[in-house]
């Protein structure tokens, strides 16, 4: 579905993203970890299309095509979801306005009808039971005066309606209580069968107790130091990240 | 392409409004003198008080300055270098649209305006001022049958001398200020309104200014009159044709409302701004206010300015029945070189009466868009209570937004509380309402009509919905 090839990203001039190689398969859930300032929202912005990274070298395919190309309204509409660590507020608009006319453009990709806002607001209820959500969230305006864990809920809440083909997310489960962790994970697991992938962004084995990875990656530095299946997240828990620098920077030195 | 360039070219849409009618002008001489008055006079065959009138306030006028506290820079105008009436040729009595002229109707039929009442918007009668002169007013017998009379001003003074006596300038003097004083003299059309005691309007009434003689002015004066338990919605827009050279726009609205009456006076301003380099566009300087003259009266201003190159405005309500309500909701758009300074006046004179002022602002470009807003609260107006938010959003960092609250309250039973806000149109917003789909246009009208909920939600439906519109084509391309 998704395949990175030396990609190199910087922000302002500065390379952050340094050579990342990944290829993610439908159904599989890619957790990525590593230290603070790693380049690891960055990897999913860049996958998203934020105006602010500039892609300097390597290659992105989406399912066949080259996803560089597409602006980023585009790439969501074609199934590209991302759960941001940091969500915005929007005064003015509402939750229900803004998830209706995103639903309504995926829709159209697909050559459906929109949905009226009475059909929506059917559509919507199973989603927002699933993340057992109170209806009263869709009145209000976007991520306005939300908590922390609220906003995450919301992101989840819009992949829950979107379906996206591949969501990334990233840490979502940061400032989520213990039952939201676990409500938010069995949505995601959901979502993560058959035909979609999930890359989740995480500083915690904790949701990966709910949410089985297929693999787990390690950036520091802005390169891929370690990639394994999820016992290399409990190793992680255990020796932390100068673990992994320090028998890479061996190997990754002596390699290049 | 970056978000900021994105905006700039949304935002540089043509303007759909620019062309001319060409039709054929009676001939009137440029400059503004006595014999000017008196020619002004002649042609509209007025009583002799309102020639007084106009006398007084051309004398008064003719020993005041231009105003220059405003935060607005502009050439010194030429008044002698401007016509102060234009009408086209016509009929001396219009009896029925058939006797309009037909490039005239056509015009408004571009403007999406049609004035042949079965094609009208149901519900909505329009008075069209062409130029100086109105030129057809719809639903006349309509609005008749329920007593209300909504004609031009022209007519009033004929028909209603008594009513032009006893309020015109009662509201604002022509001493008040500098185009009040210029209005004074030379106003040539306008609306008039009336609703008698206990009545509904049945339908919303509409005034749509146009102004089409590159050489000329509009000076249009609009009465509204509500009395006891009435209550009337008004509309007002405004367009232009794109002419190099700058023109003048100088209007007084007056307001009465008496007791528990309600006006509801809405506005949207789109005259020609000027082009990107500033060059030509409308100087509108318009003096609007309300007097809530008896008790448990309201009078609401709901403005969406988003044309002209200077725009200097401040729709003002003046409580002086107990327990009356003043209220003002303002979009205000600015683009290019545009300059807008445009707020309210709240003068609380009478007990228990109430305000509020939403306003925002929004500049683009390399414009400036100023609020000025002053709150008074008499020695009189024992628990009296003011509530104002002026919030600005800035587009691309070439811009200006001020804010100029001025707030006195002359009693302790009172309250004035004021809140304001400035915020730049992120890219963070853009990239998020992107990354669920949707292009970037309709992410940045979506935050923008977000900004403006508030002030949208009291204009009249078909209104609400051109506004949107318009802010649409705005500020199109301008937001990253
Ligand atoms: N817009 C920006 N301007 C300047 N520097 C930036 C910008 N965005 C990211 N960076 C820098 O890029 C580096 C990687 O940031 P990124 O947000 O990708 O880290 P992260 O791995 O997600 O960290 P965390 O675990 O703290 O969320 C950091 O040093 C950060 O300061
Ligand atoms: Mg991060």
């Amino acid at each position: 579905m998704l395949s990175i090839r030396n990609l190199h990203a910087e922000v302002e001039g500065v390379e952050i993203l340094k050579g990342i190689d990944l290829e993610i398969k439908a159904g599989e859930v890619h957790a990525i970890m590593g230290p603070n300032g790693s380049g690891k929202s960055t990897l999913a912005k860049v996958l998203a299309g934020h105006p602010s990274y500039e892609v300097t070298e390597g290659e992105i395919i989406y399912n066949g095509e080259d996803l560089l190309e597409m602006e980023p309204d585009e790439r969501a509409r074609r199934g590209v979801f991302m759960a941001f660590q940091y969500p915005v507020e929007i005064p003015g608009v509402s939750n229900s306005m803004l998830m209706r006319e995103a639903y309504n453009e995926v829709r159209k990709e697909h050559g459906l009808d929109p949905l009226d806002p009475l059909e929506f607001e059917d559509y919507v209820a199973d989603k927002l039971k699933l993340l057992d959500m109170d209806v009263r969230f869709m009145d209000r305006n976007v991520n306005a005066g939300f908590s922390g864990g609220e906003k995450k809920r919301n992101e989840i809440l819009q992949m829950a309606v979107l379906n996206p083909r591949l969501a990334l997310l990233d840490e979502t489960d940061s400032g989520l209580d213990i039952d939201a962790l676990r409500i938010v994970s069995e949505g995601i697991n959901k979502l993560a069968s058959g035909e979609n992938a999930v890359m989740l962004v995480t500083h915690y084995q904790r949701i990966l107790n709910y949410i089985t990875p297929d693999f787990v990656h390690v950036l520091v530095r802005g390169r891929i130091h370690r990639s394994g299946g999820k016992e290399l997240a409990l190793e992680l828990e255990e020796h932390g990240y100068d673990w992994i620098t320090a028998d890479t920077e061996v190997n990754g030195e002596a390699g290049s | 392409m970056s978000d900021t360039q994105t905006i700039e070219k949304l935002v540089k849409q043509p303007y759909k409004y620019g062309f001319k009618t060409n039709i054929e002008y009676e001939h009137f001489p440029k400059g503004l003198n006595e014999d000017i008055v008196n020619l002004i006079s002649d042609i509209k065959e007025e009583p002799a008080f309102v020639r007084e009138f106009r006398l007084k306030a051309y004398r008064h006028w003719a020993k005041m300055k231009d105003p220059l506290w405003a935060n607005i820079r502009y050439p010194r105008i030429n008044y002698d270098d401007i016509q102060f009436y234009s009408a086209p040729r016509l009929k001396p009595q219009l009896n029925s649209l058939d006797e309009v002229d037909p490039e005239i109707l056509d015009t408004y039929e571009k403007l999406g305006i049609p004035l042949s009442e079965q094609k009208m918007l149901a519900g909505v009668a329009v008075d069209a001022v062409f130029d100086s002169v109105s030129v057809a007013t719809t639903f006349k017998e309509k609005l008749a049958d329920a007593g209300v009379v909504f004609c031009s001003i022209s007519e009033a003074i004929k028909k209603y001398p008594d009513l032009i006596k006893e309020y015109m300038g009662s509201v604002v003097p022509y001493t008040d200020n500098f185009y009040a004083a210029m209005n004074s003299a030379v106003f040539s059309d306008g609306s008039f309104c009336y609703v008698p005691k206990g009545v509904v309007s049945p339908m919303e009434l509409s005034t749509y200014f146009r102004i089409n003689n590159e050489e000329s002015g509009q000076f249009e004066r609009t009465l509204i009159i509500a009395e006891e338990d009435s209550y009337v919605s008004y509309l007002e827009g405004c367009t232009a044709p794109m002419f190099s050279r700058n023109q003048l726009h100088a209007a007084v609205v007056e307001l009465v409302a008496l007791d528990r009456a309600q006006i509801k006076y809405s506005t949207v301003q789109n005259w020609y701004s000027g082009d990107e380099k500033g060059v030509g566009g409308i100087f509108n300087f318009v003096t609007k206010r309300g007097l809530c003259k008896g008790h448990h009266s309201k009078i609401s201003w709901t403005q969406v300015e988003t044309g002209s190159a200077i725009t200097w405005k401040y729709p003002s309500v003046i409580m002086k029945g107990d327990h009356s309500t003043g209220e003002f909701y303002s979009v205000a758009v600015t683009n290019d070189l545009m300059e807008a300074d445009t707020g309210t006046k709240m003068i609380h004179l009478g007990k228990n009466t109430n305000s509020t002022i939403i306003s925002k602002g929004i500049a683009a470009g390399k414009s400036q868009n100023s609020y000025r807003g002053l709150v008074r609260i008499g020695p009189k107006a024992e628990y009296s209570r003011n509530y104002s938010v002026c919030d600005s959003m800035l587009i691309g960092d070439r811009c200006g937004a001020h804010t100029f609250p001025y707030l006195e309250a002359k009693n302790n039973t009172s309250s004035v509380e004021h809140e304001a806000t400035t915020s730049k149109i992120g890219e963070d917003q853009i990239f998020y309402l992107q990354q669920r789909g949707l292009d970037e246009e309709n992410a940045v009208s979506l935050i923008i009509n977000g900004f403006c909920k508030e002030v949208f939600k009291e204009l009249p439906m078909e209104f609400a919905v051109e506004a949107v519109k318009l802010l649409g084509i705005k500020l199109e391309g301008s937001v990253g």
